[in-house]
Formats: C-alpha cells, sequence, structure tokens
C-alpha cells in the first residue's frame, strides 16, 4: 500500500476497497459491518438518541489524544448527556489528497480502541478524498437507547439544585493551543468518553435533572445556555471551579480565562441539593471523574443569568463566549 | 495593611467622589474578572482610559495595512488582536485575508524571522502596534534585522508611549481624581516618569499588579491621596523607580519620538515612537498616518477611550456594535473597554458626571 492518500482511494474502485480493507474494516471488523451492506440493521429499543457531530481538529494527533480519540468521545458523550446508553456510530472520512497513511492508521486504532472502551460499535462508514494539504476530516453520528423512565435535559433543573462539574476545566484547550503556538508544557487533552460517569449517576439512583458536556466555549458558556433554557439564574464560586495549576498558569501567560476554554471530557451535572454529596461521590468514584466539584448552585427564576462570585469578594455576570475563540479545537 | 481592612475602607468610603482611570487593558479584565465595581463605595468611579493598543490606533493606520495586504509579494504579520479591527470602513484583515490577501498571526514579533527566512521572495510587514511594553520587543526585532541584514521584514507602527497621553488627558479636561498607572508600562518606564503629572495636576497615581488583592491595594491607596500629587508604588516587587535603563537604551538606539495620532483624541504631542531616520528604511510607511474617520459616525469610542461617557450610554453598544460586528476598536480587542463591560453585563452605579 502507498504511503500517502491518492485521489485514487476516492475512485469506488479498488483502491477504495483496498483503503477500506486494510485500514477502516481491519480496526472497526464487527459482524454488522462486515456484512458491508449499504446501510446497517440492527436490533432496536422504544426511545433512541441520535446525534451527529464532525471534527476538524489541528493537528490531528495532541498531547493526550488525536481526532479519533475525539471523533467517538464527542458523539458517545452528546449521546449520554441525555441519558441514552451509547450504541452505535457511524463515521464518514473525508481525506484530503496526500494524507500520510501511517498517521489514518493510527487514528483509526484510537478510534477503534476508544469505541471499545465507551462500549459501543462502529456499525457503518464512508470514505472519501479531496484535493487539499493532507489533512483529515472525520464525521461520527451515534445512536444510543434511552432507557424507559429517564428523563434528562437543560429545562429541568429547579431552583436549588447543585451544580456539579466532573473535573478539572481546560486542559484539552490548553494542549490544542501550546501545540500550535510551540509552548513546552506537559498539559494532556482530557478527552475521553463519560460513559463510566454517567451510567453510575443512574443506576445509583440519583434524580439527576440536567447532563451537558462541556466543550468548545468552556464551562461559562455551557451554564450561561443551561441557565437560558431553563429560565433560572446559576451562581458558581470562583474559588470551587477546579483548575490545575499548570493550566491557570497557562491561561495567565496568553490572557486566557479558563472558564471559557475547551473541553472534551467535563460534564456538568444538575441534581437535587439532597442528593449533591452522594452524586459527588459517585462521580468522584467514576473513571475521568476523580476531580469532580460541587462549584454552585440555580438561585432563582429569571431570564437566564450566570453570576460568579469571585475569589476577590466580588461578583461578576457571566455570558457566553465573546468573540471567536479558538478554531479548529475539535 | 491587610485585604480585609482594604475592602472595608473602600466599602465604606464617604470622602469626595473620585473617578479613577486605568489606563491598561490587562487592568480593564482584572477589575471586571474579579468584580470589583461592586465592592466600591458609590463614591468611588472606575472608568477605562485609553490601555488597549489596539483601541487607540487610528483608521488610517489600518486602511494603510489594507492597502499594503493587497501587494501579492507583501504579507502583514499581527498579533491577533488587530486582524478584526475596522479602518475607516467596514474592512479589516480578516476581510481582506478572505479576499486572498496573505495575513499570519504570531504571538511573539520575532517569528517574524522565521516567516522571512523561509520565504526569501514576500516581504513580511510586521503590524508593530503597543505601548511601552512591546517596544523593547520590536527593538530587538529591528536589531535583529539590521545585524543580520534582513531585506525581507519591514514595520508598520503604530508604537504609543503612556504619560503623555495622560497628560493630554488632564490637560483636555477629562474628569479624572486619580489613575491607576499600568503595571506592564511601569516596568519599562519606572515610577518617576508620572511624577510630573502627579505634581501639575494634583492627582494620585498608583502604580498596581494585575491580581484582585493588588488592584484593590492601588484604588484604595490612590483614594486616600485625594487630591495629592503623589505617585504611589504598589508593585514594588516587579516595577522599580527607575524602571528598566537598558530597554529603554535599545528602544531609544532605533526609535525616536514623534506626534503620534490616537483615535479619536486626534495627535498627541510627543505620544509615540517611530524608526529613527537611519533606520527609516525598514519603514513601511507609519509616518503620517493621522486621519480617523469612524466606520460608524456614531461611535463614541473617542469619548469612552478619554472617560468621558460610560461604553454602555453609547447608544450603538451592545445592538449595532457587539463582538461579531464591531463598529468601533474598543468593542473588537478583549482588553476594550466596551468588550469588557459587554462581556461582563458591567453595568456601574452612577458616575460623577
Amino acid at each position: 500500500m502507498e504511503d500517502k492518500i491518492l485521489m485514487a482511494h476516492g475512485s469506488g474502485g479498488s483502491a477504495t476497497g483496498e483503503l477500506i480493507d486494510e485500514i477502516f474494516d481491519k480496526e472497526f471488523s464487527n459482524k454488522t459491518l462486515d456484512e458491508m451492506e449499504d446501510s446497517a440493521v440492527v436490533p432496536g429499543a422504544g426511545k433512541i438518541a441520535m446525534t451527529t457531530d464532525s471534527f476538524v481538529v489541528t493537528p490531528p494527533e495532541f498531547r493526550g489524544g488525536d481526532i479519533g480519540r475525539l471523533c467517538v468521545c464527542g458523539t458517545v458523550n452528546d449521546l449520554l448527556m441525555r441519558g441514552a446508553v451509547p450504541k452505535y456510530l457511524t463515521c464518514g472520512f473525508i481525506l484530503e489528497e496526500g494524507l500520510d497513511i501511517a498517521l489514518l492508521k493510527r487514528v483509526v486504532k484510537s478510534m477503534a480502541a476508544t469505541a471499545e472502551e465507551a462500549g459501543v460499535k462502529i456499525v457503518a462508514g464512508d470514505t472519501k478524498v479531496v484535493n487539499g494539504n493532507g489533512e483529515l476530516y472525520i464525521n461520527t453520528a451515534g445512536v444510543g437507547f434511552v432507557p424507559d423512565g429517564t428523563d434528562i435535559a437543560a429545562g429541568n433543573a429547579k431552583v436549588g439544585d447543585a451544580i456539579i462539574v466532573s473535573g478539572n476545566v481546560g486542559d484539552h484547550h490548553a494542549a490544542i493551543l501550546s501545540e500550535r503556538m510551540n509552548i513546552a508544557t506537559d498539559i494532556q487533552s482530557d478527552n475521553a468518553p463519560l460513559v463510566d460517569i454517567v451510567r453510575n449517576l443512574i443506576d445509583g439512583g440519583i434524580d439527576v435533572h440536567t447532563l451537558r458536556d462541556v466543550t468548545r466555549g468552556g464551562l461559562a458558556t455551557v451554564l450561561k445556555e443551561l441557565s437560558g433554557q431553563s429560565h433560572k439564574t446559576f451562581v458558581i464560586e470562583e474559588n470551587k471551579i477546579p483548575v490545575t495549576k499548570k493550566v491557570a498558569d497557562f491561561a495567565g501567560l496568553l490572557g486566557l480565562d479558563p472558564l471559557y476554554m475547551g473541553n472534551e471530557g467535563k460534564l456538568v451535572a444538575i441534581v437535587p441539593a439532597e442528593e449533591a454529596d452522594h452524586a459527588l461521590d459517585i462521580i468522584r468514584g467514576s473513571k475521568y471523574g476523580e476531580n469532580a466539584t460541587i462549584i454552585g448552585k440555580v438561585t432563582e427564576e429569571s431570564g437566564g443569568r450566570l453570576i460568579e462570585m469571585t475569589g476577590l469578594g466580588g461578583e461578576r455576570e457571566l455570558d457566553i463566549l465573546q468573540g471567536e475563540g479558538l478554531p479548529r479545537i475539535c | 495593611m491587610d485585604l480585609e481592612e482594604v475592602k472595608e475602607g473602600l466599602k465604606k468610603y464617604d470622602g469626595p467622589e473620585m473617578n479613577i482611570m486605568e489606563v491598561c487593558g490587562s487592568h480593564t479584565g482584572s477589575i471586571a474578572k474579579n468584580g470589583i465595581p461592586g465592592m466600591l463605595s458609590d463614591k468611588i468611579h472606575l472608568l477605562s482610559g485609553p490601555g488597549c493598543p489596539v483601541c487607540v490606533t487610528p483608521s488610517s493606520y489600518v486602511d494603510k495595512l489594507l492597502d499594503l495586504a493587497k501587494d501579492p509579494h507583501n504579507c502583514i504579520v499581527t498579533f491577533g488582536d488587530l486582524i478584526r479591527v475596522p479602518g475607516s470602513t467596514k474592512n479589516n484583515l480578516s476581510s481582506a485575508r478572505g479576499e486572498g490577501a496573505r495575513v499570519e498571526m504570531v504571538y511573539s514579533p520575532m517569528d517574524t524571522l522565521d516567516l522571512a527566512a523561509k520565504d526569501p521572495d514576500t516581504t513580511f510587514i510586521f503590524a508593530a502596534v503597543g505601548f511601552e511594553t512591546t517596544t523593547p520587543v520590536y527593538a530587538l526585532l529591528v536589531d535583529e534585522i539590521v545585524r543580520n541584514n534582513i531585506k525581507n521584514i519591514k514595520l508598520l507602527t503604530a508604537i504609543k508611549t503612556m504619560p503623555e497621553v495622560i497628560r493630554y488627558l488632564m490637560e483636555s479636561g477629562a474628569p479624572i481624581d486619580g489613575f491607576i498607572a499600568p503595571g506592564h508600562v511601569s516596568v519599562v518606564t519606572g515610577t518617576h516618569i508620572y511624577e510630573p503629572i502627579a505634581q501639575d495636576f494634583s492627582i494620585p497615581f498608583g502604580v498596581a499588579g494585575f491580581k484582585g488583592p493588588e488592584l484593590l491595594a492601588a484604588i484604595y491607596g490612590i483614594v486616600r491621596e485625594y487630591g495629592h500629587g503623589v505617585v504611589k508604588n504598589f508593585y514594588p516587587s516587579v516595577v522599580k523607580e527607575d524602571g528598566n535603563p537598558e530597554a529603554r537604551a535599545l528602544i531609544d538606539k532605533y526609535f525616536e519620538k514623534y506626534d503620534a495620532a490616537w483615535r479619536g483624541m486626534g495627535q498627541v504631542k510627543g505620544s509615540g515612537k517611530i524608526l529613527r531616520e537611519e533606520y527609516r528604511y525598514l519603514d513601511a510607511g507609519s509616518l503620517g498616518l493621522d486621519a480617523d474617520r469612524k466606520a460608524n459616525p456614531a461611535c463614541c469610542c473617542d469619548k469612552v477611550l478619554m472617560g468621558k461617557m460610560r461604553p454602555y450610554d453609547c447608544p450603538l453598544y451592545g445592538k449595532v456594535c457587539t463582538p461579531m460586528n464591531p463598529q468601533g476598536a474598543c468593542m473588537v480587542s478583549t482588553e476594550g473597554s466596551c468588550f469588557s463591560y459587554l462581556a461582563n453585563h458591567r453595568v456601574d452605579k452612577s458616575s460623577k458626571f
């Protein structure tokens, strides 16, 4: 097989077949996919969750992860945030001519390993080759089964509820940015599937009102959006926001606010106040949840406001991320 | 004095009403981030002055960059903040890039050296905008260019100096009773540079760091010196009375004073630096960029920069003018007054004016 992706790999002919056999099916192989039909036929459920996401991160490999792990985590986490059990993924690859095939192999291997970790099957896929500079883009779509009686949604937050974040914020953003700027640091991306946290919360009997994964735009953007969707005021405490010293220093150096930095393996959970400590224990005992913290609460009905009590003793009202943020972070 | 005493002193202050201006974008950001306005007595008002480099750059400078960007042999090199600043029309470097112009964003001016070495057929024009803080790095860049006889890097400068514009604000009747002097600028200039202004106008200066407690200490220090022409250093671990003479010597080797134009304020005597005559061959046309036309005639950036209007009192604020569609420079940069007020929903108590 060649070292680089050629236009012929997208022809639909023998080179495409070789690419699929040698790279994709080799790693993703399962009974459904191996049938090589035009669509996958799989068992269903009463209520299903569906989502789709495209991944364009640059660089495609970064400290702590790569676009392959990211594209599985992103879609799996979106399914989880409605309480669904992730079941199936599809993946569409857009490959630019000149893409290094060794890189593609590593990415596909990483996808397969992450799908295995998250308990999902990749059941359908597609590949196209376009002119370009050897980059790759991946779209994944996902289906999950929603257990009967599960109702987790942004609008469900109630006055008095506690707001929990599942771990340190800003790591993914800092990892990507430092790679692009050649800043020496060992900050790792947090990209991870949050299956364990969500399953343990639900199995543990917590009456979870809202879940949201904290991705682009960061914690403040996500909380502001949730406050608007639930028509409530959220109050958080600056001193309780979990940020590592490394990320805080990195952010300080570049004038960034960790509250607005992107993550790929963190969620916000809104739960009844009386269940908050129990929920926190469950999250901390789950994979990728060891640094979870209760950061604030839902205080009153409103049009949707997010207030931060600052460490200094003041308060500021936060909004969604203004301006451009960091492009191609996921 | 400990932090709790400072906080209590500021909350309970019942002396003459005071307008205190900060002239550093990082201070603007930190004041909002720490929620400081709400921690002060109703008699202390904070104003954001001309402390954000891109906010004070006149429209003709951006127009000149856009002109240079049209030449396919040129590549504009800049810090990110400048990319979306409008010139005298709605156009900016971002829209120019969309039309095929080459614009490179860097985090250090020294990155221009690499770009230029890799592509000798292109002229790289560094958009050198800033205050005393960034000028030493521009001097280092010029030093490299001169010593290595690099042919394909030029600078388009809009370098400003702080003491002259502070004096100009006071002379033009801005309603200011005290200044939070910029921490980073003072590292280079030293604290003594503010003393003549403090004395001439009987107003206190407090040199401040960037953390919440450092800012509170400086504000309280200024409040307690109401009406006195003194300069107090609340950032002594970093800022020295004489500043950094080596950095100033390097700047003076390559740059000289000139009457720079400020957005909304016009030319201010001696308030900028430009390449010296013997190095002017490295300049891409910075002299004479004085014209300043608003992209939107209703924009009040000029009044905001001079402390004569609060951002939210501008008729465009948050309606026509937003961070995604800025009409004036103060809404572009994250260090701009208007951006900072909008992003933090900042509404201050009634002002003294």
